[in-house]
């Protein structure tokens, strides 16, 4: 791989960078937003890459079909050890090209639509107010993140999936077991773990078809002839697993973190709910939970802003960064509950926190929902809530590109 | 204003629907459909953030007027 850089390899960024605060990207990240929208940094591999911090310059080169998303690639980058894992390489919907992204994605989309999502509302309402209602009856101390920010979405995929929801401590054990492994060993045996979980229920719907759910949809697919692959099939089912209940659980928790960290603004919110999906949006333009809008690799030479993306080269786009940026959203670090309700003229304020292009999350409008449902009933039924440990002590992930808390300690 | 939306781009992010629904819909496979090529003017500026926000780039508008 090409690692030709203006400045030796050792004095770059070094990326990932922990938070110190669990709404804002890391000073690092700060630093080199505040120098342009583009730059080099270094992996733990010690390949460097380009780090995209320009919210215009994230928006073309996510669209741009000379950037592949290919994670079998050999020049594709790997942003953290686990990712080494074969369970990775060619991860379903986000790790593939066209044509198979849009075979993969058309499988998939008919379970997302806003009908389907707007239907499913009530349920994930009835959910909330239940797992809020239990909080209440156990009374406090309680951990957020256990008894509702985890359950919501976890119910709600499993749900979506067909997957019995009863099995949901060993899909969410082993999921968080792959997402926040150490090492490339540590990721493969979860990721097992889930494949024969998941490659024994699709052949349990493939004896039976037949049913609600989209494993069944997939099974109809695997016994069709002409179908896709069937362990293309079994990553489709892992990829929306995984990506069905961790970013939404964390996003709950560190949404309701920075919600009560900002009183004035959960004060708005109260006085007029009519600002929810506004705030849902300025709250997934903050905490932008999985801080990475997305992973490519160059398939030619690009020139953007005088700069030019060798082929070969790898990019990654900061959501956290690219949601800073000064040019799109003014005072960018500032939390503002109205500010996507001002901007509904202006056409450009849309966060990349689901990404951008043919990759952009297939679940967004699910998750959109999940979280405004979240948010509401909780605030409703526990208006007393607060944080039971100060904020520096909450315990983040760390090492990660996926932000999060292992526990969220409340009381009211 | 002229609208298209093209079904072969389009990858069901359902954006354009949540920016206005009087313009554009999804079929049950999550495709685009447009309900009107030609928007009401108060559907205007609705219809430009659905263009600038479609990840997929399958909407495209002219702002000339449409013929009477």
């Amino acid at each position: 791989m090409d690692t030709t850089t203006t400045s030796p390899n050792d004095q770059l960024f070094a990326y990932p960078e922990d938070r110190r605060c669990p709404w804002q990207p890391s000073p690092g990240y700060q630093d080199l937003g505040e120098r342009g929208p583009l730059h080099r940094v270094r992996l733990w591999d010690g390949h460097t890459i380009w780090m995209v911090t320009g919210h215009p310059q994230a928006r073309r080169l996510l669209s741009d079909p000379r950037m592949s998303a290919d994670r079998a690639r050999e020049d594709f980058p790997v942003i953290l050890p686990r990712f080494e894992a074969d369970i990775f390489k060619p991860l379903a919907l986000i790790g593939f090209d066209p044509p198979e992204h849009e075979a993969q994605r058309r499988l998939v989309a008919p379970a997302f639509t806003l009908k389907r999502v707007r239907a499913l509302r009530p349920e994930v309402e009835e959910l909330a107010g239940r797992l809020a209602d239990d909080m209440l009856r156990k009374g406090p101390p309680a951990d957020l993140v256990r008894d509702y920010a985890l359950p919501i979405p976890s119910t709600v995929i499993s749900r979506l999936l067909g997957v019995p929801y009863e099995e949901h401590e060993f899909f969410e054990t082993e999921s968080a077991g792959l997402l926040q492994a150490k090492s490339p060993a540590e990721a493969e045996a979860a990721g097992q773990a889930l494949w024969d979980y998941l490659d024994r229920l699709l052949a349990a719907k493939q004896r039976d078809p037949g049913g609600e759910g989209l494993l069944n949809r997939l099974a109809e697919e695997a016994n069709r002839e002409d179908g896709l692959a069937r362990d293309d099939l079994l990553r489709i089912a892992l990829t929306l697993l995984l990506g069905g209940h961790d970013t939404t659980s964390q996003m709950i928790a560190l949404g309701t973190v920075t919600l009560l960290e900002h009183p004035d603004q959960l004060a708005a919110l109260r006085a007029d709910p009519d600002i929810l999906p506004a705030v849902v949006e300025e709250l997934l333009r903050m905490v932008s939970v999985t801080d990475l809008s997305g992973v490519r690799v160059a398939t030619e030479d690009i020139e953007i802003d005088g700069v030019v993306i060798r082929a070969g080269e790898g990019v990654l786009v900061s959501s956290s960064m690219v949601n800073r940026d000064a040019g799109v959203f003014p005072r960018p670090y500032e939390f503002d509950a109205h500010r996507t309700a001002r901007g509904e003229a202006a056409s450009d304020r849309q966060h990349l926190t689901f990404g951008f292009g043919i990759h952009q999350c297939v679940g967004q409008n699910l998750a959109r929902m999940e979280l405004e449902v979240a948010f509401r009933v909780l605030f409703e039924r526990i208006p007393g809530l607060r944080l039971s440990v100060p904020l520096d002590e909450l315990p983040a992930r760390r090492g990660s590109t996926m932000q999060g808390v292992h526990a969220l300690p409340v009381e009211w | 204003m002229w609208v298209r939306a093209d079904r072969d781009r389009c990858v069901s992010g359902g954006r354009c629907m949540a920016a206005t629904s009087e313009v554009f819909d999804q079929d049950d496979d999550g495709l685009v459909v447009l309900l009107t090529p030609t928007p009401a003017p108060d559907q205007e500026e609705l219809v430009r953030r659905a263009a600038h926000n479609c990840p997929a780039r399958a909407i495209t508008i002219r702002e000339d007027p449409a013929p009477a």
